[in-house]
Parts: C-alpha cells; structure tokens; sequence
C-alpha cells in the first residue's frame, strides 16, 4: 500500500509538472488555434536561466531570496522571450493558412534550442546545492519538502489562473477572443492585446514551471525542453486542447497515467511490457480518449475552430 | 556591402594561397630523378606516417586531444631513440584528424588517414565513431588500435585490422557483477538501464553474472537516455527491497537517480559503468553521489606501471594533466613500432600479423591481444565517490580474478623499455 501511495504522489508531482505547462500549449491553441511547439524551450530557457542565476548567486543570499529572484529572473526572459516571438514568428501570419504558423512554430523552436546550446554550452548543467530539504512521511510514502512545496504551488498557480480567466476583465477579453476573435474585436476588445497578454501569460508559467524542473531533478540541458514539451503536449490534447481546466486534468492523468504503468505494468503482464513502454502507454491513453471523445476529455468540440 | 567585400577578398586570398599551394607541391614532384641520383650519398630516412584520429573540437575535445597528445608523445620518443625497422632508419610522422566524435566525419577522417598512406591508425575515441571507421581502415589494411572505444562490437566485426588497449563492456559488465557479489555481498539487486547498445549491453552483462553468482535479481528496469524522472521505476524497486541496484548508462541519468533514490529513503547501494564515472556525476547528484560505485577500464593513470613516468613527461611537454587515455594513445603508437620492428617493414600488409603477436609492456602494463583484436587480461578500476570525489577502490583483471592495489610489479622498467627503443 505505501509503495501504491508513493507512486500516486509519484505521479501527482510529475503531472503538476507537466499540467503547468500544457497550459501554455492550450491558452495558446484556445485564442489562435495554433500549435506554439516552441513553448517547450521557452520552459527550457525559463530553467537555464534560473540555474545561472542561482549558480552565480550561490550562498550569498538566503536560499528563499536566491530562488525568488533566480524565479523572478527566469519569468521576466520568458515573457520578453514569448512576446518577441509573438510579435515576430507569428503575429505576421496571423492571417496565414494554418500550416504557415505551424512550421514557423517549429523553426523557433529549433532556433530557440541551438540559441541556448550556444549561450550555455551543450553539457547538462547542474543546480548547486543551495536547498537541503527536509522529508514528509505519511503513510509509509516519503516526499522531500521541495517537492511538496512544487506540487502546492503548482496547484496554487492552476487555481489563481482559473480564478483570473473566470473573473477578471483581462480573463473575460481571452475568452471572448477565444470565442470568436473578429466579433470580439468589435465589441472593442483589443485582440492584439489579448493574444501577446496570452503568451506572455502562458510563458511566465512555462518558466515557473521551468523552474520546477531544475529544482526538482537538479540539472537543465539545452535540450530539456523537447520531451517535456512533448509530453505537456499530449496532456494538453488529452484534457481538450484549448480548454484551461483541461490541460491541468490531463497533466496529473499523464503523471498518473506514466508512474503506475511504470510501476505496475511490468509485474501484470509478467515482464513483457515493462518501464521501457511508459511513454507507450501514455500515448495508448492518449489515443483511446481521442478515439471516444475527439475533442480531449474536457474540450468542447466546436464547428470552426476544433 | 562591407561583408561582402570581405569574403570576396577572403575568397581571393584563400584561391590565391590555394594556387600557391598547389604548385608548391607540383614543383615537388618533378625533383624525384635528382634525388635518385643522391640516394647512394647518405641512407635515406624513410619517413612513416602513423595518424591520430579523435575529437579535437566540440565538447568531447578535451579527450581527444589528450588521446593525440599522447600519440604525438609516443613518436618523439621513437624519433628521439632512432628507431631503425629492417636495419634502416626511420622517422615517424603524426597525422592528426579530427574526427568531431561523429560518426559520418569519422568514415571521413578515416577515408583522409588512407588516401595518406599511413601505416597504421591510432583512433577512435568514441565506439560510434570507432566502429563505422574500422571498416574503412579494414578494406584498406591498414591496422587500427582504439585507445578508448569500449563497445564490444568494435572488434566484433571479423576484421583482421581492428584492435583496442581497453577493456570493452562485455568484460565491465561481469567484473561489476563479481564485485557486488564479492565485496559488496549484494543478494537481492535490482538492474536499471538507458536502453542504449552501452547501457543495456553492461547491463545484461552484469545481469547473467550475478545471477550465475547467486544473486537474485529482483527488478529489471528500462529508462531512456534522455529521461529524468525515474521515481515510478525506483519506488517500484523499493517495493522489492533490493541491497543493491546496478544502473547501465550514462551521467545525466546515473546523477538524478541517485538523488531520486535518496528522495525515496532507498538504503539500496548504488554501481554503474564507466558512463556515470565522471566528474559531471558528482556535480549533477551532489551530496546524493557519496558512496556510489562505479567502474572504468584500466588502471588508475597514478597506479599504472608507467604512470607516474609518463604523467611527468605529458606535464613537461603539454603543460597539462593527462585526462583519460593518453597513455593508451601513447602504448598503441609503441605496439605499432614494436611489431613494424619485428616484422623488419612499415608495410602493412607484413607488419599487421605481427601486431596479432604483441608481447609488450607499456605504460598502462602488460599489452596482447586475444583473436578479435581485444586486450587480453585488460584491467578495470572500480570506484567509489567519498567527500565528493571519485576514489580508486580497486583494480580487477578479468580471467584473472582481484587483485587488490595493482603496484609493484615491474613498475618502473615498462615506460623506459617504451622510450628507448
């Protein structure tokens, strides 16, 4: 039972992970219906970034401040990251055919990469000690109080979002603009606005996110940002991509969905289908849900825009 | 506007320099009647090229670099002890290439060694690069010793010409295996691997062994070389109580699972291969690597029988540490030499069978080959990280059983017999 609760929490702090940046993916996809691939790198550049800060900081500083401004440091490079290139890569082809943004999508993402490989070097760089956490056990599961505090404020920051889309008058623009972007342009919404607002939005938590990550596996690598995107994905489009609740459903099922595969599947089918197919049964999940309900578990399917 | 001027002039210059080049080496041809009439005043040094090819760029160039540093070594002393081979003196010339531990610039780099007409190849670093070279030395003749390359395929490909001074994976795998049987009296294990032709092949081989030792093997596991999260697998491993879990693969996962381990309150002990024997290990787990095992073919470069000669002399030539295999670099370029001298040729098509037949003594220690073109009886290191560094816990021969601290024997004597003659 204790090894079933820890791979619950297992699974619950990777889906955390992976829910905070498919919101990303989906905010985006809701306002444009555009695939923004390079948002995954934009969480990798939000990592790099913190752990150059907190190298170079080091003990200087209490370790809350250090993290608080290595955080504040990786939030305000992605937002700027996020809106050059809304400004430059896809606000040009807002009008574009749809598989014009797409390729555009994935060129900056591979420029976003080898920019990093070229700022930080191609070796995996690694977090300094700064944290010495402590342990939490409850029954018979153990979780460090860093990884507690990632997953409590993974929840905070889905909550306060789902609080700021439904309430404020910022939230009501993104989902009018969601809705239907040209009649809310008439009604005086400025969609512009909006959607360099939603990116930047998108790309703050991205980098919280980013920050997870390093803090929670202690190393950050040009290249990190691929799966991770990959997977933040597939949980966008699991939950119904362009649906905000969605995507934090789909990232904690994904985490779920890999943790207990990993852990359980190897024993049921006697060692045939072991660890090495947990991604596999991600994407069986994936594409059973799209089988039965095409538009993610929570997505609307809508005429236009789907 | 600027800028294209630039690389017109650039361009001119280089066609320029080019042009120059090429008649330069033109007007070097013709003389070859003249020097035939000058031949019977003095013995002409033949002069044999011996190529180096290993990452000299890129992030594995330090490595690289220290292997042709060590090659460049080795020829200096021969020149330096006026080697002669069928009773005529010979010089011996580095032709260095940079293979960017790639595998398509290796094939490449291995095609420009040839077209050169070197005698024999010192290279690769990497068994990527190794194994897709080797055919190319092989269709050529050309003999090939690998300081580096440990992927047991390398000398598997049936090829007269393919040799290697480094213990490869299929002996790691086994001596990893008797060393948790024996000296850590491991009987429940649990095996992770990366899933790679590296990490999977040192983990199955460390699989059979101690499963034939008496060991249960109580979890087998697969990850992939790019992830990081590896708490499903270990808590599953958790559940089955291991003494000790083995891992197949490389640093940037050996180091987080460490540390995932720690996070997990698994008391497990932890072992792995020469991937995750890297100072990169203990940076990236931190606190979490204290106690880790792991192992890398050869000797300690302190302990070897040579070592302490050759690391003085590397120092006093490159002002710089030796990194990793710059001894075997230097040995491969020695058993060169030596089976051109008993062969009393450089050709080689006449030297290459005796290569089969080395006998020798060199700075990492005793060197032979066994048919494949593996070393025989190649040594292993096996490692332990304490106060934050990797300490030499103990060196293991296979076939040979442990043997704990390998000094003394015939320390001094090798690396003297390498330079002189």
């Amino acid at each position: 039972m204790d090894i079933f609760l820890q791979q619950i929490l297992n699974g619950l702090l990777l889906g955390s992970i992976y829910a905070l940046v498919a919101l990303g993916y989906t905010m985006v996809y809701g306002i444009l219906g555009l695939i923004n691939f390079a948002h995954g790198d934009i969480v990798m550049i939000g990592a790099l970034v913190a752990l150059s800060v907190v190298t170079a900081l080091g003990t200087s500083m209490p370790v809350m401040l250090v993290l608080l401004i290595a955080t504040a440091a990786a939030v305000a490079v992605c937002v700027a990251l996020g809106l050059i290139i809304e400004r430059t890569a896809y606000r040009p082809l807002r009008r574009a055919p749809r598989l014009a943004p797409l390729i555009t999508a994935i060129g900056v993402s591979i420029l976003i990469q080898y920019s990093a490989a070229l700022v930080w070097g191609k070796q995996y760089m690694s977090l300094p000690e700064i944290v010495k956490p402590g342990k939490i056990e409850f029954g018979g599961a153990q979780i460090t109080t860093t990884l507690a505090f990632i997953f409590l404020l993974a929840c905070a920051i889905m909550a306060a979002l789902l609080w700021f889309v439904k309430t404020s008058r910022m939230g009501r623009a993104m989902r009018a603009t969601e809705q239907n972007p040209d009649v809310a342009g008439l009604m005086g919404v400025d969609t512009t606005r909006v959607i360099a607002f939603t990116f930047a939005l998108g790309a703050s938590i991205g980098a919280i996110a980013g920050v997870m990550v390093v803090l929670y596996y202690g190393q950050g690598h040009y290249f990190m940002g691929f799966m991770l995107g990959l997977k933040a994905f597939t949980a966008a489009v699991l939950g119904g991509i362009g649906n905000i609740p969605g995507a934090m459903l789909g990232g904690l099922l994904l985490g779920l969905i890999e943790s207990l595969a990993a852990g359980y599947m190897g024993d049921i089918t006697g060692g045939v289908f072991g660890s090495n197919y947990r991604d596999v049964y991600a994407f069986i999940v994936l594409v059973l849900v799209l089988m039965l309900r095409p538009s993610g578990l929570m997505g609307v399917s809508s005429g236009d825009r789907a | 506007m600027d800028r294209r001027l630039l690389i017109k002039s650039a361009a001119a210059v280089f066609a320029v320099a080019t042009t120059l080049a090429l008649t330069a080496c033109g007007d070097k041809t013709p003389p070859p009647a003249a020097k035939k009439a000058d031949a019977p005043k003095a013995p002409e040094v033949q002069v044999i090229k011996i190529g180096s090819a290993s990452p000299l760029t890129g992030t594995e160039a330090h490595i690289g670099i220290d292997i042709r540093n060590g090659v460049q070594l080795a020829i200096e002393d021969a020149n330096k002890a006026n080697v002669q081979i069928g009773g005529k003196p010979v010089k011996f010339e580095l032709v260095a290439e940079d293979d960017e531990a790639n595998p398509t610039k290796a094939t490449t780099v291995a095609q420009k060694l040839v077209d050169a007409k070197v005698a024999g190849v010192v290279g690769h670093f990497n068994s990527g690069a190794s194994i897709p070279a080797s055919k190319i030395y092989a269709d050529a003749g050309i003999p090939q010793i690998s300081p580096s390359s440990t992927n047991p395929d390398y000398t598997l490909k049936g090829y007269k010409t393919t040799f290697r001074v480094v213990a490869h994976d299929g002996q790691q795998g086994p001596t990893l295996g008797r060393f948790a049987l024996d000296k850590l009296k491991a009987k429940n294990i649990a095996v992770i691997d990366d899933a790679t032709a590296y990490g999977q092949g040192l983990a199955d081989n460390f699989e059979a062994t101690v499963k034939a030792g008496g060991a249960k093997v109580v979890a087998r596991e697969h990850t992939t070389n790019k992830d990081t999260d590896f708490k499903a697998i270990l808590t599953k491993i958790k559940g089955k109580n291991p003494d000790l879990i083995m891992f197949g693969g490389i640093d940037p996962q050996a180091a987080p699972m460490k540390k995932q381990m720690a996070e997990l309150g698994i008391k497990a002990q932890f072992i792995g291969g020469d991937g995750m024997q890297t100072p990169n290990f203990i940076k990236l787990a931190g606190d979490a690597a204290e106690g880790a095992y792991a192992s890398i073919p050869g000797l300690p470069k302190e302990t070897m029988p040579g070592g302490k000669e050759f690391l003085a002399k590397y120092k006093a030539k490159f002002n710089a540490e030796v990194e990793l295999f710059a001894p075997m670099g230097y040995d491969a370029v020695m058993v060169f030499i030596e089976a051109m001298k008993r062969a009393g040729s450089a050709d080689p098509t006449k030297f290459l069978a005796e290569i089969s037949k080395t006998k020798y003594t060199g700075v990492i220690g005793p060197i032979a080959f066994d048919d494949k073109g593996d070393l025989t009886n190649g040594p292993i290191t096996i490692y332990v990280v304490k106060s934050g560094k990797w300490e030499a816990l103990e060196t293991v021969t296979p076939n040979a059983g442990a043997n704990n601290a390998p000094k003394g024997d015939a320390k001094a004597e090798a690396p003297k017999d390498a330079a002189k003659k």
